[in-house]
């Protein structure tokens, strides 16, 4: 049986790659679970709770021994050296930054799986843990910033005078900086959020945010679902909006990644400068070299002029329970993908995009990185002028029409003339019905469709009164095809009126019932 | 004074009643107003038909079967009349009313014959217009008569809804009414009995064909169509027998249920005229191979049920599957729970949601869902956008949004209702099959939609249950 190990993670991180949730399902995908004593403590999953859900509690060279290592952080050396060729190892590895840590596993003779380099396809999103984490991520960032801003969020009028809202502008609108613009939003801030992409525009505005454009001549598509770098006039425009905006806001949230580069700076040392005491910012790329001049990874950083910049690089992590969850459950979604019999036998398929891209060493060998897959994310704009044209509707000219109205009202005219006596009083009758006919009905609400139409039917049983008259006839075959009529339309009338009422009983108003 | 003059009087009065009722039907407050002058109206021109036919039959030989007769089939009819409206569910009453207009148009038929079996009174020099007349009256009602049989049929799945498609239908109706009129020209010369029976044949084809050729999912409008020609049926009869009062009537109703026809073809986007005409041009989907396909996301009632608890707002929208599995009950104690936890909740119904018109107000009004959360398209479209939770209860072709984005669909231009718009769509199907219009629904393929599967009414209780 395939054994995996849950190892716990090194000081400072407080996430644990399975949570007794997500054991419970490993458990139930045919594996045998191992989890190192403690791995769940920072994250309020203690040890007993494991047990319950199938794990054994194990020391740490058996947890590292398994055939499987379930793991949050990259490995370091040290731990490296723990892992049996032949084992599995997935966690976090960022492949495109860390070619040394691919080739101390290659050496080691492993497979490695990268959690953090799954495809951004639908198919793969269960598993995108770069998501997931960013989503809590810049929840927290707004929260971190809220303590260390002095003020409230919301703005109130008091009886001890007026509040204003804090502004907060959130630089990046990807999964972090769109979570963070809910986050910020909801705790009443008038929020404000940047990003190369225009066509996040309407996703900013769905959680309450305002898209800032920066207005240049030239678009950015992403054909794989993340941001690009940008060009050089965009960039001049950029700064001069994050200059502007630096003056008038109270928090800033960057949030600007570029896989496999170092995060853009956005906040020049000038714009932090020029921001009001008690500002805060929050560098959610400080890991990657920052968005913020003046940030340090993992530090609190105070300014001159007293603006507080945080470059925190934990923020996920400082949700442990859930950050947990969420981990875990992408690395539950990915087993489940690798255990297609669910047999507790671990199978790596290559032509499978998402199980080639994920695999960055294989049994002793680099596969990084992997032949690139192609997401339409943006909009395809050049398709969709290639779409035909409606028809044009058939439609009778002004022209025709005119000239059939014309001999429709002739026609009228010469029946009226040459009718003998009780026809054009007939006529006259009939038109006057049709016209109030229409101006009656033309307000009708459309509720009341139904009734109306069993009433109309209900009434239109009036032929009754000729079938009725008919009966007076001498002629026997009259009479009974009269009597017939007679016996229909009354059928009409009384059911019409009668099902008419049961359904405007029905019609009640609202209100307390 | 005579009977006649009396009878004129309370037929004047009759018509004003009716033109009331009409009118205090347009609203909710004054709709039962508008059914009690219906009911008055038609018992003075009751009352005064059967006065004067008393008075006529006074002294003659008949007038023990003619009163008899009267007597006897009134209360029959009365009998099965008020006994089919209180037996039938809220859910077939389309197939009731389609019935109902069957009726008219036969009555119709009926007294048409009738005026050509006894025209011995008529004077010479109104023969030939009295012939015509008994045509036309003859005509209209027949087509009424099996156009409603048809229709009947179809509501009560005793009959496959799908189009009949006859080659050249369109020739076939055209060429129906031209032998109509040479028929009615060559009868006005010489009426003969065969000529009768030739044009009542040929209104019955006519009737069953123009319905036959039109889809189940155009019912809303084929049922008002018909009301509208159970109308000019009684018109026609009025002109046959110089009665005003059929005439107001026919006209009234005729016309209203034009205009009924004309709000439902506005809502479908199709032309009035090819409606009226029958057999409105169906085309097939075009392009079969660009159909907008992609992966669903199944969602099960538990989450469902924990989506609703935590929406702001809530619009459900119902469809005709909702009225198949008679789940208008479960959905208004889904609507009046959710009220209960504080959250808003309303109704958007697209104009030919369901086979009448009206057809959902009347569903959700019998299960006590007040109406004045119950919306309309106009009136609603905009609130989508804000809205947490959308459920389209056995709705398909009113929610697609193919009709709004995708000039090249077959619906395109259709007024749908934007249920894309939420932040989340539920959609309750019983399996991936398209809706009456053949269209793939676009809708089940967005991020933002989530299917669940099976029976409206099971899985509406599972929410229940799991709230």
């Amino acid at each position: 049986m395939t054994r995996i190990g849950v190892v716990r993670e090194q000081d400072g991180e407080t996430r644990v790659a399975a949570t007794p949730d997500t054991v419970a399902k490993i458990v139930a995908l045919g594996y045998e679970v191992n989890v190192e004593k403690g791995a769940g403590a920072k994250s309020a999953s203690p040890d007993a709770q494991y047990e319950k859900a199938g794990a054994s509690m194990v020391t740490t060279a058996k947890a590292w021994s398994a055939d499987i290592v379930m793991k949050v952080n990259a490995p370091t050396d040290e731990e490296i050296g723990k892992l049996e060729a032949g084992t599995t190892l997935i966690s976090l590895l960022s492949p495109a930054l860390r070619p040394e840590l691919l080739e101390a596993l290659a050496r080691r003779g492993v497979t490695a799986l990268a959690l953090d380099a799954v495809p951004r396809i639908s198919r793969a999103q269960s598993m995108d843990v770069l998501s997931s984490m960013a989503n809590l991520a810049g929840y927290r960032a707004v929260i971190e910033s809220a303590h260390e801003f002095g003020r409230l969020f919301t703005g109130q009028v008091t009886a001890a005078g007026k509040v204003p809202p804090a502004k907060v502008l959130v630089a990046g609108a990807g999964v972090a900086g769109l979570a963070a613009i809910g986050a910020a939003s909801s705790l009443g801030a008038i929020v404000r959020a940047t990003d190369p992409r225009p066509e996040v525009a309407d996703q900013v505005r769905s959680i309450g945010g305002e898209y800032v454009a920066v207005e240049v001549d030239e678009k950015m598509e992403s054909s794989d679902g993340y941001a690009k770098a940008t060009s050089e006039a965009y960039d001049r425009r950029a700064a001069e909006v994050y200059s502007e905006q630096a003056l008038d806001v109270d928090i800033i949230i960057t949030t600007a990644l570029i896989p496999g580069r170092p995060a853009p700076k956005l906040l020049t040392a000038a714009d932090v400068a020029s921001m009001r005491p008690g500002s805060v910012i929050v560098d959610m790329a400080a890991g990657m070299g920052g968005n913020v001049a003046g940030s340090v990874a993992g530090k609190r950083i105070v300014t001159d002029n007293g603006v507080v910049i945080l470059g925190y690089t934990d923020l996920a992590g400082r949700l442990p329970q859930q950050a947990s969850q969420l981990f875990g459950t992408n690395m539950l979604n990915l087993l489940k993908l690798l255990t297609p019999a669910k047999d507790g036998q671990l199978h790596i398929d290559f032509e499978d995009v998402v199980q080639r891209a994920v695999t960055v060493v294989q049994e002793g060998s680099i596969t990084w990185p992997p032949p690139p897959v192609q997401v339409s994310a943006a909009p395809a704009g050049a398709a969709e002028t290639a779409k035909p044209e409606p028809k044009p509707k058939k439609t009778m000219s002004r022209g025709g029409k005119g000239v059939l109205i014309g001999i429709g009202l002739l026609g009228l005219l010469a029946i009226c003339t040459f009718a003998p006596a009780p026809l054009p009083q007939h006529f006259l009758v009939l038109m006057l019905s049709v016209v109030v006919g229409f101006y009656v009905i033309g307000k009708v609400h459309h509720a009341l469709h139904t009734p109306l139409m069993s009433v109309t039917n209900a009434i239109s049983g009036i032929v009754v009164v000729g079938a009725i008259a008919q009966l007076a006839s001498p002629n026997l075959v009259v009479q009974i095809l009269a009597a017939v009529g007679v016996l229909l339309a009354s059928i009409n009338i009384f059911g019409g009126f009668a099902v008419t009422g049961r359904m405007l009983k029905m019609f009640s108003k609202g209100g307390p019932r | 004074m005579n009977v006649e003059m009396l009878m004129t009087a309370a037929y004047i009065v009759a018509a004003l009643m009716f033109i009331m009722s009409l009118a205090g039907l347009s609203k909710h407050e004054t709709s039962r107003g508008g059914l009690a002058f219906g009911i008055v109206g038609m018992v003075l021109a009751l009352v005064a038909t059967v006065a004067s036919l008393v008075l006529n039959l006074l002294g003659t030989p008949q007038v023990l079967i003619g009163l008899g007769l009267l007597v006897v089939v009134i209360l029959i009819g009365a009998g099965i009349g008020l006994w089919r409206a209180r037996v039938v569910a809220m859910t077939g009453m389309p197939e009731l009313i389609a019935l109902l207009h069957s009726f008219v148009g036969l009555a119709a038929v009926l007294v048409g014959w009738n005026g050509a079996l006894d025209s011995e009174e008529v004077p010479a020099n109104l023969l030939g217009i009295h012939h015509a007349e008994v045509f036309i009256g003859v005509f209209i009602g027949a087509v009424t008569f099996t156009g409603s049989i048809v229709a009947y049929l179809k509501l009560s799945a005793r009959i496959s809804s799908r189009p009949l498609m006859l080659p050249g239908k369109n020739a076939l109706n055209i060429g129906a009414l031209v032998v109509f009129v040479g028929l009615t020209a060559w009868y006005v010369v010489t009426p003969e009995l065969w000529l009768l029976i030739a044009v009542t044949a040929l209104a019955l084809l006519l009737g069953w064909h123009l319905v036959a050729s039109i889809g189940g999912g155009d019912m809303p409008v084929v049922v008002s169509m018909l009301n509208s020609y159970s109308g000019w049926a009684a018109a026609a009869a009025g002109f046959l027998l110089n009665n005003d009062l059929l005439i107001v009537t026919g006209a009234l109703v005729g016309s209203s249920g034009a205009y009924l026809s004309y709000i439902m073809c506005r809502a479908m986007n199709r032309s009035f005229i090819s409606v009226i005409a029958g057999g409105f041009g169906i085309e097939k989907p075009a392009a079969a191979g660009e159909e907008e396909t992609g992966e669903i996301q199944e969602m099960d009632a538990a989450s469902v049920a924990e989506m609703l608890a935590a929406a702001d707002s809530v619009i459900i929208t119902p469809g005709y599957g909702m009225a198949v599995a008679q789940a208008q009950y479960p959905v208004a104690e889904l609507a009046s729970q959710l009220a209960a936890k504080g959250v808003k909740v309303r109704f958007g119904i697209h104009p030919v949601a369901g086979r009448l018109p009206g057809h959902m107000n009347v569903l959700l009004a019998e299960a006590k869902v007040p109406y004045d959360i119950v919306l309309e398209l106009d009136e609603i479209n905009e609130d989508f956008a804000s809205t947490s939770v959308v459920l389209v209860i056995g709705a398909n072709d009113t929610c697609n949004p193919a009709a709004a984005e995708d000039p090249s669909s077959p619906i395109a231009g259709m007024p749908v209702l934007h249920v894309w718009e939420a932040s989340n769509v539920v959609v309750f199907k019983r399996s991936m099959s398209s809706g009456y219009a053949g269209v793939q629904n676009p809708l089940f393929f967005r991020e933002n939609a989530h299917m669940l599967f099976g029976d409206a009414k099971e899985r509406v209780e599972d929410i229940l249950k799991a709230l």
